[in-house]
């Protein structure tokens, strides 16, 4: 355990006995029976299936659990004292950058905790340009906050932490919404900045694997408590042993011919003319890093977008039955698009549009014309499916990410549409849903659904991926 | 739109080594005289001086400059149209002079935006005018959402799309503009109380006296502006009151 240099820079020690958090409004336990020391210094990851309550953990740590919206028992100390009282020892990184983000130049960000702190003037910049240095971060201290991509702003929020000697450093799927790279570079971040083991370092994430040469113990979070895992424990392969029904020989359904996009006003095109084709019975997986245009050309594909350059149109027999015959997706009405064109986004809650699971499935059926009844039996039909039936008079956006994930694939399956397009549909799940989620579309696939598939997920393009464009 | 607010760091353009505070105060002091003047000459002076500084702030194209005051320009046109068309001892003169006080008056807020950054701002407010760091630097933070909330509105009105709800009649266009309002104002609390643990987290307003890395300094330069402000509002009131013509609001 290294020695602390300068003041405030010691690790805490974490216990945790018979630690249990309870949200208001719900009658189970969002987390019971947590029995954990972490000494002074240590790395853990903390894993376990989506909505095991992983999260809720890390929140009672940094005491950001709101006491009036969740009920507490057992004890959790953090040096001794209640959570809250150390927050002024706390560093914290979560899944979107930008809500941790508070200046518009990068060096003032990282500036921001030192003000905070009542740093003298002379010592703040010197140890912003350290903290700077210990992420690998590329750019000067002038450098615009908005003009940086993803695996960058989380960097910056860790130089954030870090620059204010923290105690305890907390993570929460820090990697989440990154590209492979991104995600790397942000973990070397992580393994480089706290090498020295003068901060205590929690990490949460049910993606195991990427952390296991960073972290000294592996901790799961499971029903009724935590199970810790023996050193050299490896996450079981999701792919392993997984059988998913073949896909078939189709039409093609939809089809990019050099279509390109670029916003109004912007000096670059968000997309450059590609051409692809969206075959019945085949998936089409879209690859490449953050920012070459794969959720815009997924808007293209999905009738959300006019491109600017090239045109989208749809096959004959995906085009039958719209009024006049219009072949282009995006001049289709919404109710005819529902039921040809099925669309996930990246953010599941932006297409929640109801206060229960139930109408939120029974919606799109609904909508493209189908009976109440049809429409209902449709909605219990794919709770089942996605083990969603206990939520299903719960509201959208009280699920965890993992579920309303679930969720956002569910709705778009509802209408049984001939194609879907989907962006990033495995994020954020675990094992368990994630092998749910790929026999959900290879299934979909199998029926002659067209699906397009962007993802940086390896492990999805080696089990569905028919086709491949990389951008 | 999203130019006009953006919280890019602004451009290096002369006026901005101007501090904001002195800015702040030559405004305060032109919006008094205008205020108080109802004659044509004292803010024809008055904006005639604010047009000589566009250069400095930056505005010397004339897109930039209309992209920036036309809504300006059309009140003050406005004001002096129905003034002229409805009092009823209409004279030109009088509407001219009402439309120029809204220039006058407008015009200061136009050059400081274009000049300032909004960081400087608050680092000048919260030093120099004592004004709270928690409101100073939340509304910077606040400030640094607004281009993401235009992005998540054109993103949520295209994944209702996605769910078969679009707007094709005027009352299924307000539906859904309420609508995605309604999700659009959730997320934005949703992502402000996010925000808002995330600066309490780094020891933000946590009672400590909060020290400033970037300092805010003034300057001769920033007292000389004061200064040049007071005299250009003086020779206009000088020269309305020569020309006969000074007519000061508190004098019947």
């Amino acid at each position: 355990m290294g020695r602390a240099r300068g003041s405030g820079e010691v690790p805490v020690r974490v216990v945790a006995r018979g630690f249990g958090v309870r949200h208001a409004s719900r009658r189970a336990w969002a987390l019971s029976g947590v029995d954990l020391v972490v000494e002074p210094g240590e790395r853990i990851l903390l894993t376990g299936a989506s909505g095991a309550g992983k999260s809720t953990l890390l929140a009672a740590l940094a005491g950001i659990l709101d006491p009036q919206n969740a009920e507490l028992t057992g004890e959790l100390t953090v040096d001794g004292g209640p959570p809250q009282t150390g927050r002024n020892r706390l560093g914290m990184l979560a899944q979107d950058p930008d809500s941790h983000l508070v200046m518009s130049r990068a060096g003032d960000d990282v500036a921001f905790g030192l003000e905070n702190a009542g740093f003298p003037t002379a010592a703040i910049w010197p140890r912003v340009d350290e903290a700077l240095a210990a992420v690998g971060f590329p750019y000067g201290r002038d450098r615009p906050t908005q003009a940086l991509s993803g695996g960058e702003k989380q960097r910056l929020v860790l130089a954030g932490a870090l620059a204010r000697g923290p105690g305890l450093l907390l993570l929460d799927e820090p990697t989440a919404q990154l590209d492979p790279a991104g995600a790397a570079l942000v973990r070397a971040a992580v393994a480089r900045s706290t090498a020295d083991r003068r901060a205590t370092v929690l990490v949460v994430d049910h993606d195991a694997a990427p952390w296991l040469p960073l972290v000294d113990r592996v901790v799961e979070v499971v029903p009724g408590g935590l199970v810790e895992h023996p050193p050299g424990w490896r996450p079981v392969d999701r792919t392993a042993g997984l059988r998913l029904p073949p896909g078939a020989d189709g039409p093609v359904l939809l089809a990019a011919e050099g279509a390109g996009y670029t916003y109004r006003g912007s000096p670059r095109a968000a997309l450059a003319p590609v051409t692809a084709r969206v075959t019945g019975g085949r998936a089409l997986a879209v690859t490449g890093p953050n920012g070459a245009g794969k959720s815009t050309l997924a808007l293209l594909l999905a009738g959300l977008r006019a491109p600017s350059t090239g045109r989208v149109h749809a096959s004959d027999a995906l085009a039958d039955g719209v009024r006049r015959h219009v072949r282009e997706p995006h001049r289709w009405r919404a109710g005819e698009l529902v039921s040809r064109i099925g669309t996930v986004f990246q953010q599941p809650e932006q297409q929640f549009l109801t206060g229960r699971l139930r109408d939120e499935l029974a919606l799109g059926p609904l909508r493209s014309g189908e009976h109440a009844a049809a429409a209902r039996a449709t909605a219990d039909e794919l709770l089942e499916r996605l083990g969603l039936v206990p939520f299903a008079e719960a509201n959208p956006y009280t699920l965890s990410g993992g579920q309303q994930r679930r969720l956002s694939v569910a709705t778009a399956l509802a209408t049984s549409p001939r194609v879907l397009v989907l962006d990033e549909p495995t994020f954020g799940q675990d094992a368990a849903t994630w092998r749910e989620v790929v026999t959900l579309l290879a299934e979909q696939r199998s029926r002659g659904c067209g699906l397009a598939v962007v993802t940086h997920d390896v492990d999805l393009l080696d089990v569905l991926a028919d086709d491949r464009l990389a951008l | 739109m999203t130019t006009s607010l953006a919280l890019g760091p602004a451009p290096d353009v002369r006026l901005a080594r101007i501090n904001p505070v002195a800015q702040l105060a030559a405004m305060t002091l032109v919006t008094l005289v205008v205020l108080t003047s109802l004659d044509v000459v004292t803010p024809a002076v008055v904006v005639a001086a604010e047009l000589c500084l566009l250069p400095a702030a930056g505005l010397t194209r004339a897109g930039d400059l209309w992209r920036r005051t036309w809504p300006l320009l059309f009140g003050a046109t406005s004001v002096g149209v129905v003034n002229v068309v409805l009092s009823p001892d209409a004279a030109l003169v009088t509407g001219l002079g009402l439309g120029l006080r809204v220039i006058g008056l407008a015009l200061p807020g136009v050059l400081l935006v274009a000049s300032t950054d909004p960081v400087r701002l608050a680092d000048a407010l919260t030093i120099h005018c004592r004004v709270p760091t928690r409101v100073a630097y939340g509304a910077l933070a606040a400030l640094r959402l607004v281009p993401l909330l235009t992005a998540e509105f054109e993103s949520i009105r295209l994944a209702r799309r996605t769910r078969g709800v679009e707007g094709r009649t005027p009352v299924a266009a307000v539906r859904l503009l309420a609508g995605v309002g309604f999700a659009l104002l959730v997320g934005a609390l949703r992502r402000g109380s996010r925000l808002a643990t995330a600066m309490d987290a780094r020891g933000f307003d946590s009672g400590i006296a909060r020290t400033n890395a970037r300092g805010s300094a003034l300057h001769a330069r920033d007292a000389v502006f004061v200064v040049g402000t007071a005299l250009v509002c003086a020779a206009g009131i000088t020269l309305s009151v020569v020309l006969g013509t000074w007519a000061p609001i508190f004098v019947g």
